[in-house]
C-alpha cells in the first residue's frame, strides 16, 4: 500500500465503464446522511407557508363559524388598504431602521476600542456581550419596570438623586413609556443588539491583515486616513452582514413590543408581528392574519436576497481558501 | 534574483522590523483617555444587568424606593420564594425543550454537515442556501398554520410541540456551523486514512471527531441559547402544563401585580443558564450568530 501513485484516483478507476446502477447507488449513499435533516426542514418549515398561502385566500373568522369560504385576493386588498396595517408597516420600518443603525454605529465604536489592548479588555468584552445574552423577555421586563417606571425606575430615580444633589426638592416624574413609547422600545432593543454588531465587527477587525496597516503607518498615513481608506473598506462586508442579519432579526421583534408597550399607546408602537398576533388572537381574523403574514414573508425575502448575497461572497472566499 | 535578496530594500526591512515588533506586542495599546472611555461605555452597557442583579438581592421595600437605595441589606428571600413556589416547573419545561431539541438538532445536523463537507453531495452549496433561506422566513408568518395544525393534532400545551419547532428553528444554524467546522478537517489526512483502509467508524472517531468536537460544543451552546430564550411560540402554543421560563416571566407580572425585587430575581434566574453558556462560548458566539460566515 505504500505507493507513490495518487491512490484515490486509482481506486475510482472503474465507475466510468459502468455508469448505470452502481453510480446511482453511490450517489444515494452520499445523500443518505443529508436526507433526515432535509426532509425534516421541508416538512416543518415549508408546509406551514403553503398553509399560510391557502388560508390567506379564505374569509375565515373563528367567531363566525360556518362562514369560511374562498375570497380570492380580498384579504390582500384589505391588508394593503387597512389603516392599522399601514401604521404597523411604518412602525416596523422605523423600529428596525433605528435599532439597526444606532446599534451598528455604537457597535462599531465599541469594536474599534476593543480591538486595541487596554487593561481588563477580556473582562470588558465579557461584560459587553451580557445584554445580548439576557433573555429578551427578561430584558424587556427589566427596562419596563426597573428602569422606565415613573415612580421608582432607575432613570427617574437617578434624575431625582442628581436633582437632590443640587439642592432641588424632587426630580421630575417622567412616564417614559407613555411619553415616548417608540424611543423606549428602540433604546431597549439597541441595548440588546449593540453587542451583536460589536462581535461581528470585532471579528472583522481582527481578520484585518496586519501588514497592510503597518505599511500604511510606515507610509505616514494618519490614523483617520488609515481608518477611512483601509479599515472601513475591509469592514464593509462585515458591516453589511451585521446590518442584514440584524434587520432580519429585528423585523421579527415581538417580545419587546408585547412586554414594554403592548403596541401602544394607541398603535404607536404596533409593529407587524404584533399586529398579526392581534389579528390572529384578538380579532380572530385568520384570513387577514395569513395575508399579512405573506406580505411579511415577501418583505423578508427582499432583505434576505441581499443578505444571502453577502453571505455567499464571504462563503465563496472561505471555500476557495 | 539572488542579488535583490542580498541587498534588501531599506523600506521593506523597516516594515519587517515593525511587523516583528508588532507580532510580539500584539495589537496597539489604547491611550489612558481612550481606556477610560472604553470602560465607561462598558459599564454603561452593563449597568442595567448590574441593577437587575442588585435589586434581586433586596427586599421589596428597598427595591421600590426613589432615589434608589443601592446599599440596602442583601437577602436571598426573593430567590427562596421563587424556587420554593412556582418557577420550578417552568424551568424544567425550558430545560427539557432546549436540551432535547438541541440533541435532536445535533443528531440531524452532524450527518447532514458531513454530507455537505467531507463527502459532499453534488450541488451541496444549493442545499446549504436552502437551509439558510428557511432561517430568514419570519416565525410570525408560520404561527397561524402551526397553531391550527397543532390544535388539530391535540398537541397544544405540549413540550414536544416546542421541541419539534425549536429543532426546525435551529437546524439551519447548526448545519451551517457544523459544516464550517467539518470543512477544517484536513482532506489529505482523510484521503490517507482511506488509502490505508481505515473504515468509516475509525475515520469518524480518530480524525473527524477530535477536530469537530469544539465545533460540536459551540453549536450545541448556540442552539441551547436560542431555544431557551424563545418566546413567540412558547407564549402562543402553551397554557399551563408546558409553559417555559419566558412565559412564566410575563405571566408573573399580570398575575401577581408588581414585585420589582422578585421580578429581578426571576429575570436573573432565567437568564443565568444562557449567561453561563454564552460567556463560556464567547469565542465561538460570533460564528454561530453569523451562521458560520464570520470566524
Amino acid at each position: 500500500m505504500t505507493t507513490l501513485i495518487p491512490a484515490p484516483r486509482a481506486v475510482r478507476a472503474h465507475p466510468p465503464h459502468q455508469p448505470g446502477k452502481r453510480e446511482t447507488v453511490h450517489k444515494w449513499r452520499r445523500r443518505l446522511p443529508l436526507l433526515p435533516a432535509l426532509i425534516f426542514t421541508v416538512i416543518v418549515t415549508q408546509l406551514p407557508f403553503v398553509a399560510t398561502l391557502i388560508i390567506s385566500t379564505l374569509q375565515w373568522n373563528i367567531l363566525k363559524p360556518g362562514e369560511r369560504h374562498f375570497t380570492g385576493l380580498s384579504n390582500y386588498a384589505f391588508v394593503f388598504t387597512d389603516e392599522r396595517l399601514r401604521t404597523a408597516v411604518l412602525n416596523t420600518i422605523v423600529l428596525t431602521a433605528s435599532v439597526v443603525s444606532i446599534s451598528m454605529v455604537l457597535g462599531l465604536g465599541l469594536a474599534l476600542l476593543l480591538d486595541r489592548r487596554f487593561p481588563g479588555r477580556g473582562l470588558a468584552r465579557t461584560l459587553l456581550i451580557t445584554p445580548f445574552l439576557v433573555m429578551p423577555v427578561a430584558a424587556a421586563l427589566l427596562w419596563k419596570h426597573a428602569i422606565y417606571n415613573p415612580d421608582y425606575g432607575l432613570l427617574n430615580g437617578t434624575l431625582n438623586a442628581v436633582y437632590r444633589l443640587f439642592g432641588a426638592e424632587n426630580g421630575p416624574t417622567i412616564d417614559w413609556v407613555s411619553n415616548s413609547a417608540m424611543p423606549a422600545v428602540v433604546v431597549a432593543l439597541v441595548w440588546q443588539w449593540t453587542p451583536f454588531m460589536m462581535l461581528i465587527l470585532l471579528a472583522g477587525l481582527q481578520a484585518q491583515p496586519g501588514d497592510v496597516l503597518e505599511a500604511a503607518r510606515v507610509d505616514g498615513a494618519s490614523a483617520m486616513a488609515t481608518f477611512r481608506f483601509i479599515t472601513l473598506p475591509h469592514l464593509r462586508q462585515y458591516i453589511e452582514l451585521g446590518v442584514l442579519l440584524g434587520t432580519i432579526y429585528v423585523v421579527q421583534t415581538f417580545d419587546a413590543v408585547f412586554t414594554i408597550t403592548q403596541g401602544g399607546p394607541g398603535s404607536q408602537t404596533t409593529n407587524l408581528p404584533y399586529e398579526i398576533y392581534l389579528t390572529m388572537f384578538r380579532k380572530y381574523e385568520y384570513g387577514e392574519a395569513a395575508a399579512a403574514g405573506v406580505v411579511v414573508v415577501i418583505g423578508s425575502i427582499v432583505v434576505a436576497t441581499f443578505a444571502l448575497r453577502t453571505i455567499a461572497s464571504l462563503f465563496r472566499e472561505e471555500v476557495s481558501r | 534574483m539572488t542579488t535583490h535578496a542580498a541587498v534588501p530594500d531599506p523600506r521593506t526591512g523597516l516594515r519587517k522590523f515593525l511587523r516583528r515588533k508588532d507580532d510580539h506586542g500584539g495589537p496597539p495599546r489604547l491611550t489612558p483617555g481612550w481606556t477610560f472611555a472604553a470602560w465607561l461605555a462598558t459599564l454603561a452597557f452593563f449597568a442595567p444587568v448590574a441593577w437587575m442583579v442588585l435589586t434581586s438581592f433586596h427586599q421589596e421595600a428597598d427595591a421600590a424606593t426613589n432615589p434608589p437605595s443601592l446599599l440596602a441589606p442583601f437577602t436571598l428571600d426573593q430567590y427562596e420564594l421563587l424556587l420554593g413556589r412556582d418557577i420550578t416547573p417552568y424551568l424544567l419545561n425550558s430545560a427539557m425543550a432546549s436540551v432535547i431539541s438541541t440533541l435532536l438538532v445535533l443528531a440531524l445536523a452532524v450527518p447532514a454537515a458531513y454530507a455537505l463537507s467531507i463527502k459532499p453531495v453534488e450541488k451541496w452549496t444549493d442545499v446549504m442556501f436552502f437551509f439558510l433561506s428557511t432561517k430568514f422566513l419570519p416565525a410570525i408568518a408560520a404561527l397561524l398554520p402551526v397553531y391550527l395544525i397543532v390544535k388539530d393534532a391535540g398537541m397544544l400545551d405540549n413540550v414536544w410541540t416546542l421541541i419539534i419547532l425549536y429543532t426546525a428553528m435551529n437546524l439551519p444554524i447548526a448545519v451551517w456551523m457544523m459544516r464550517s467546522f467539518l470543512a477544517e478537517v484536513p482532506k489529505e489526512i482523510l484521503e490517507a486514512a482511506e488509502v490505508d483502509g481505515a473504515g468509516l467508524p475509525t475515520v469518524l472517531l480518530r480524525i473527524v471527531g477530535p477536530v469537530a468536537m469544539p465545533g460540536l460544543a459551540a453549536t450545541a451552546l448556540i442552539c441551547f441559547i436560542f431555544s431557551w430564550n424563545e418566546f413567540l411560540f412558547a407564549v402562543n402554543l402553551t397554557a399551563t402544563n408546558a409553559s417555559t421560563a419566558p412565559v412564566f416571566l410575563v405571566g408573573f407580572i399580570t398575575n401577581e401585580g408588581l414585585f420589582l425585587a422578585r421580578l429581578c430575581a426571576a429575570a436573573t434566574l432565567v437568564s443565568l443558564p444562557v449567561l453561563i453558556a454564552g460567556w463560556a462560548a464567547q469565542d465561538k458566539l460570533v460564528r454561530g450568530l453569523s451562521l458560520g460566515a464570520v470566524k
